[in-house]
């Protein structure tokens, strides 16, 4: 008798687990950095166009096969055709990559959490030397904030080679991270099901208030005309739209195996075209939605740090020439600068050089994204906002949210074929094979919090994943349509659940998305090549700010193997497969 | 001839206090930017009150007891608000040494600011260092005392979850073993008609019929 299958309690919990799944930081964090380096509001039709063309047909093809295949992704490619199983296997390694260094941002929002209940905000202000006259050396060259993030945060090393010792504080955080992801996935579906509920839902509740609160915030206007101005010229350039392309592609979490695993619970009826075209546009939408809360806070900050520069300015000005307090404004400021070149000419000379030039533009042109959008400059505009506590509670919160709905999706993706391989499920129970996963991760994940491990942790998010994905999901957008043959799934689908494939999915799947992604491929070889050395950020503590080195030896080692890891998994799937076929054609041919 | 020496007693003050004169401070104040509207006007009263402040501070200093306000010597007053100030013995003919003053001022700091409703911003000495206010440090940080309670609360509800996910694994193995399967089913998809489960009724290979059972425990005991 077939041990049957954990269902989803309700339709809804699969599309909730799907959206908690693909609305994650990258939503936050590098959409709005695309939007502004790429034209403003007119980058949003090559986003548009690539969501209808690559983003949906890829999205219905990983749900449509797990929900037919009703395995993990290594039982589902296995069953599409037995030369793929290392497809499923690189999904799984990929997957398991990313678990070991996503989590860790988990345990870092934890940490700033942990931290806003306090009064002041620790990262607003700079911590006090040692004999009380002055604040310490590197928070005054950096700023608070940055200050707080790699000075206390990670307790950043100057670069990849001094490894340091592992700090206790985020190994706590991140040991945190990990019992938490476990309590979430500990009973499968069952308890993954009622927490998506949460994750899926609560940090739109956050971005509501957010968007409410960064409307209303002095100079939010600034940032959001800045990025919705269109920039038309903008589309001319190829880089915005193969962005966009990798943008969608990564942003719906294509080819880890979630989407398959997820799927795989599914009734056999279900409609997976409803809802594949229900996630993408909603977390689509999510990621514009999330860049107008990030652009009022850009503007707030950006107009902030303007008037704060020119302030500055006139403190200057009025203590050099000893003006009247108040006298000078920022109305007034250029008139009385030219009064004052020609009136003290030698005097104004020695101060000019102090004085800086103030430019909103330029302030609101810093372009950031990743871990420095979300620990740096969010926080230095939380640290200006009234109630900072309450604002700080609440965005660290959304963070960890979108962080734990993202990892059960990732971890869901290591589960499932584990779960399924007969082998392992029959000696070990859900619960434990769960937390030997965990505990994996969590000891690996350790590496991060190493002194230097902030720069193993950028490693990791550029290579683990990037590269390999484009190759998997290619292999199984062509073997779906051309080793297993389109019309026998499309037969095979339509008696499952009832309802014909539409000529667009059919043209998209074996056209239009391979050829897709054939040119990101191509264009992401041809750029890393081109690049020769590979570089990275490091922290000077001495100057407080990031300066560029370049990787060392064994840290390139790490990057290939990381790609060629999960990479190779296809083709040597492949082969073993063809080898064993071989032994057994072998051992077969003298009896026959 | 007592004009004469009047002129040369005022001029000989004069020159004690200069900018850059040895032992002289800068003071600057912004009181428009501290008080916006409620700001007052910096009139000779009020240069008054600094005098007695600078002289108050010195009194506290040991040896320097006998100091008076005509010890203070203000000039160069600009309209910035900012002045040079020096403090004499009374001899009037010599300045203290400026670390005495700095001293001085250092320890009465927030009475001088609270004087005039400024602060250390505000109210600026070039040359004396104000101390600034040491964080209030808590013996255990907050951080951890949030983290133990999060923590204790996540570890306690899986170790919750474990628990029973092992008390039901014990209940399932005392059926047959090869019944795992449909009771895993039926623990994910049971249809409930008028409040009493339907489990199928050959699930416990006919030992018992379920039917029976769950109408016994709906009866009231005796």
């Amino acid at each position: 008798m077939e041990k049957t299958r954990p269902l989803w309690t309700t339709p809804l919990q699969f599309v909730f687990a799907c959206i908690s799944y693909a609305v994650g930081l990258g939503n936050v964090w590098r959409f709005p950095y695309l939007c502004q380096m790429y034209g403003g509001g007119s980058f949003l039709v090559p986003y548009v166009v690539m969501l209808v063309v690559e983003g949906m047909p890829l999205l219905y093809l990983e749900l449509a096969v797990g929900q037919r295949m009703r395995q993990g992704s290594i039982g589902a490619w296995r069953t599409v055709s037995p030369y793929l199983s290392g497809v499923g296997v690189a999904s799984v390694l990929v997957s398991f990559f990313l678990c070991t260094y996503y989590n860790v941002i988990n345990a870092w929002a934890f940490w700033y959490l942990f931290h806003s209940f306090q009064d002041p905000l620790p990262w607003s202000v700079c911590p006090l030397n040692g004999n009380r006259t002055g604040y310490v050396e590197e928070c005054e060259k950096a700023s608070s904030t940055q200050y707080f993030w790699y000075r206390k945060t990670l307790n950043i090393s100057p670069s990849i080679q001094e490894s340091g010792a592992v700090q206790w504080e985020p190994a706590l955080c991140l040991v945190l991270a990990w019992l938490v992801v476990y309590l979430c996935v500990l009973r499968g579906t069952a308890s993954t099901g009622k927490v998506v509920y949460f994750t899926a839902l609560l940090p739109y509740c956050v971005l509501i208030i957010y968007l409410v609160r960064g409307l209303t915030l002095h100079g939010a206007t600034n940032g959001l005309a800045y990025m919705f101005t269109p920039k038309m010229e903008q589309l001319a350039n190829p880089k915005a739209w193969i962005n966009a392309a990798t943008q969608i592609f990564f942003s719906l979490g294509l080819g880890f195996g979630s989407l398959i695993a997820f799927a795989s619970y599914n009734e056999p009826s279900n409609n997976c075209q409803k809802h594949a075209i229900i996630v993408s546009i909603i977390n689509s939408s999510t990621s514009i939605f999330a860049s107008i809360v990030t652009f009022s806070i850009y503007g707030f900050k950006a107009t902030f740090n303007y008037e704060s520069c020119l302030n500055k300015v006139i403190l200057l000005l009025t203590n050099s020439f000893d003006l009247e307090d108040g006298f000078l404004t920022a109305n007034n400021l250029e008139q009385v600068k030219d009064y004052l070149a020609s009136a003290y000419p030698s005097k104004y000379s020695e101060v000019f050089p102090q004085i800086r030039n103030c430019s909103l533009e330029s302030e609101l042109e810093t372009a950031v994204q990743g871990t420095g959008l979300a620990f740096i400059v969010y926080t230095e505009a939380i640290k200006n906002m009234e109630v900072s506590q309450l604002w700080s509670v609440l965005y660290f919160f959304m963070l960890l949210l979108l962080g734990v709905g993202s990892m059960l999706g990732n971890t869901a993706a290591i589960l499932t074929p584990l779960m399924d391989s007969k082998l392992i499920s029959s000696y070990l129970p859900k619960e434990a094979i769960s937390g030997l996963v965990c505990l994996t991760n969590c000891a690996i994940g350790m590496v991060f919090t190493m002194e230097a491990g902030s720069y193993w942790f950028d490693i990791f998010n550029d290579y683990a994943a990037t590269l390999s994905l484009l190759l998997i999901v290619l292999v199984e957008t062509v073997a779906l349509c051309y080793l297993y043959g389109l019309r026998r799934f499309e037969s095979e689908f339509k008696a499952m659940t009832g309802r014909a494939l539409s000529w667009y999915w059919k043209v998209m799947w074996g056209g239009v998305s391979p050829l897709l992604i054939i040119s990101l491929f191509i264009f992401y070889l041809s750029d890393y090549i081109i690049t020769g050395t590979l570089q990275y950020q490091a922290w000077d503590a001495a100057q407080g700010q990031l300066v560029t080195k370049d990787y060392p030896p064994q840290a390139l080692a790490v990057i290939g193997l990381l790609v060629a890891t999960s990479t190779m998994c296809i083709p040597l799937g492949a082969l073993g497969t063809l080898i064993t076929r071989c032994l057994r054609r072998g051992d077969t041919a003298p009896k026959a | 001839m007592l004009w004469l020496l009047f002129f040369l007693v005022t001029a000989i003050r004069a020159d004690l206090c200069q900018p850059d004169a040895e032992n002289a401070f800068k003071v600057r104040l912004s009181i428009r930017t501290a008080l916006g509207d409620k700001a007052y006007a910096w009139d000779t009263n009020e240069e008054y009150l600094f005098k007695a402040m600078v002289a108050f501070s010195m009194r506290k200093v040991p040896n320097r007891e006998t100091t008076e306000i005509s010890h203070v010597l203000l000039c160069n007053v600009t309209q910035r608000v900012s002045f040079w100030f020096v403090v004499t013995d009374p001899s009037r003919n010599h300045t203290l040494p400026a670390v005495e003053v700095q001293s001085a001022i250092r320890m009465n700091r927030n009475r001088i600011n609270n004087a005039f409703f400024l602060n250390d911003q505000t109210l600026e000495f070039l040359r004396i260092p104000s101390t600034l206010a040491p964080p209030t440090d808590p013996s255990v940080p907050i951080w951890i005392i949030i983290f133990g309670v999060i923590f204790c609360i996540v570890l306690v509800a899986t170790m919750l979850l474990i628990l029973s996910g092992i008390r039901q694994h014990r209940r399932k193995n005392k059926g047959p073993s090869e019944m795992e399967d449909t009771e895993d089913k039926c623990e994910n998809v049971i249809t409930i008609e008028n409040g009493i489960p339907c489990d199928p009724l050959d699930m416990k290979g006919g030992h018992i019929n379920d039917a029976f059972v769950t109408e016994d425990e709906r009866l009231t005991p005796l």
